[in-house]
């Protein structure tokens, strides 16, 4: 159909102009099309967003307003977070710092546990290993907001209790069997002859994981590390639960608390929450292409 | 034990001559087979620690059936089990095939469009829990963003939008879609770019058109990427605490509880924990059946990188 529509327009010159304009001016209203479609879109997605910076920049902690955009916009409350300058905020470094230290742990743990787990599995094929990558993948479909309560209840019994590490070990827990899942799928396109030739040179299980295993898993580790670092970030319930006092307190429990009170200055709060948003931002536009394919067909539990 | 090494290795006539310690290493030697064994460890006392123990501490603490009769006559109960329903049904079906559309608008060429999925996934990039109060001010019925717009706009009183029990489960769904939309849509963009060029191509050279390219080209190849997506998607929307409880709260009086906020409220608000654990156990029975597809479905999947 198309090549008798080509013979035809071939054939005869005047046809071809008008032809081409009509074709054009159906391709201009499709692109104009798409741009509106692509307002609408932007909008949608920065509504909220752009509540949080009106928010932020009230100059006074007053959110009664009738306006959409303050009248006197000021940086001062994103001051009074960074110099600490309100009560609710005295520990916000403290705060931000074991944050960043329940991440980097999760990151790490998460890191070492899969890989030694899928390694032992695909790589050097124990029996059974199958029956763990099952329990794994098991873990992984269950919600683990689900398991919160027993969760709670059982880091008292390790004496656990308002301790960062139970935090973690929770974290570590339902960021694992993703970690496993990934190494596993990805560990597939790495040929096992690799292993088995240093195996004849005598290499040890211990340093075919580290000079061969690992070198070769980089992308995947790098995937899986990030979305480790953005679970343990991102996290509230299980940090809310099992966190309770101030100095041990990470930033998103610190952040619910200003709802406990009636007249919290919003203004700090949402400058704080902004800071506290900016760190996964840059981590993720630095790693956005390694997360997306790494997530093609994982999930980040929310 | 037996039928699940047949499953694991078809019984070889090797096998059988074996002591069962020489069977278990497999084909590792001596020294092997313990690396990999050690190398299994951390994973499998993760797994005991903290899955298997308060997975079994839950079932004991939910097993007493006098919870269930104290629960199913809960009036707040039987509200919340309709709501997790239809936060289920719409939040996911909604969010799914809106992804499913957003990714096809995402193959677009050109400049602009790179940069608006830039923008696009800034909800799923920034932590949900500063985006969710954020979301729980704007719709604030008196001094919010949305009603104070509605009114410069149209100049009349919009919705108290938290105050009935309706629009304010429809917020916490608006939340949880605006939240996990982009995120979907990128793993759906990626099966898409996954899809050969050659087959768009042919299908062009005999004169396909969008709607026919999508039936035969697309659809069926996204199918199975599509329903992996819905479902596990439907596990963690059941398991979504942030949306419900930062937008709503629940309330008004307790009217928008999902099974998630509801187990933590009656745990720990109510210090009732064997009912909280009851109130999330009664999910089983929807969770179980999808749980089973979808891992069969994920032991297949792969995974590119």
């Amino acid at each position: 159909m198309s090549a008798t529509t080509l013979g035809r327009v071939g054939r005869s010159a005047p046809i071809v102009g008008r032809v081409g304009r009509a074709a054009r001016r159906r391709r201009y209203f499709t692109e104009a099309a798409a741009l509106a479609f692509g307002v609408v879109v932007v909008l949608w997605t920065l509504l909220p967003l752009y509540n949080m910076v009106m928010v932020a920049l009230e100059s006074h902690g007053d959110v009664f307003t009738d306006y959409i955009w303050p009248p006197h916009p000021s940086f001062a409350s994103f001051w009074i977070v960074v110099s600490q300058g309100y009560w609710y905020l005295e520990y916000f470094w403290h705060q931000f710092g074991n944050s960043l230290y329940v991440g980097v742990a999760v990151t790490g743990l998460t890191l070492a546990i899969a890989s030694l787990a899928s390694f032992s599995i695909g790589r050097m094929r124990i029996r059974y290993g199958w029956l763990v990558s099952n329990a794994a993948l098991l873990t992984y479909v269950i919600p683990a907001s689900f398991l919160a309560i027993p969760f709670y209840r059982i880091m008292q019994d390790y004496g656990l209790a308002n301790n960062l590490w139970s935090v973690i070990l929770a974290e570590v827990t339902f960021a694992t069997p993703y970690g496993i899942f990934i190494f596993s799928q990805y560990g597939r396109s790495i040929p096992i002859e690799l292993d088995e030739s240093a195996r004849i040179d005598g290499a040890s299980p211990l340093q075919i994981y580290f000079h061969i295993y690992l070198p070769m898993m980089a992308p995947a580790l790098v995937a899986v590390g990030t979305y480790a670092l953005l679970l343990a970030w991102n996290e509230y319930l299980y940090q809310f639960l099992l966190l309770s006092s101030k100095r041990s307190m990470t930033v998103p429990v610190a952040l619910a608390q200003f709802l406990n009170s009636d007249e919290a200055p919003w203004n700090y709060m949402m400058a704080t929450a902004i800071v506290y948003a900016l760190p996964p931002l840059v981590i993720y536009y630095a790693f956005r292409g390694r997360m997306t394919a790494g997530l093609t067909m994982g999930g980040v539990k929310g | 034990m037996a039928s699940a090494s047949a499953i694991g290795f078809p019984a070889s006539s090797a096998a059988r001559r074996v002591t069962p310690w020489r069977y278990m290493q497999g084909g590792l030697k001596g020294s092997e087979y313990t690396w990999a064994l050690a190398f299994l460890v951390p994973y499998v006392a993760v797994f005991v620690a903290f899955v298997i123990y308060p997975a079994g501490y839950g079932l004991w603490l939910g097993s007493s059936p006098d919870l269930y009769t104290e629960l199913f006559s809960d009036p707040i109960y039987q509200s919340t089990v309709v709501n997790t329903l239809l936060f289920i049904g719409i939040a996911v079906n909604v969010k799914m095939f809106c992804a499913l559309l957003m990714s096809g608008f995402f193959m677009r060429r050109g400049w602009w469009v790179k940069w608006l999925l830039m923008i696009y996934v800034l909800p799923w990039a920034v932590p949900a829990l500063p985006t969710f109060i954020s979301i729980h001010w704007m719709l604030n019925g008196e001094w919010g963003l949305v009603n104070n717009a509605i009114y410069q706009l149209f100049n009349m009183d919009g919705p108290s939008w938290l105050n009935s029990r309706w629009l304010a489960l429809g917020s916490a769904i608006y939340s949880h879609i605006w939240k996990w939309m982009p995120f979907w849509t990128v793993i759906l963009l990626a099966g898409r770019m996954a899809i050969p060029q050659e087959l768009y191509d042919a299908a062009k050279v005999d004169g396909a058109s969008g709607w026919r390219q999508f039936v035969h080209i697309n659809f069926p190849l996204l199918a199975n990427l599509y329903l992996i997506c819905t479902l596990l998607s439907t596990i963690f929307t059941l398991g979504d605490f942030n949306s419900v409880f930062f937008v709503s709260g629940g309330g008004p009086a307790n009217s928008t509880h999902v099974l998630a906020t509801l187990g933590i409220r009656d745990a720990f608000d109510l210090a009732k924990p064997r009912l909280g654990v009851a109130a999330v156990m009664s999910a089983l029975p929807l969770m179980i059946p999808v749980v089973i597809v979808l891992m069969r479905k994920l032991k297949t999947a792969e995974v590119q990188l």
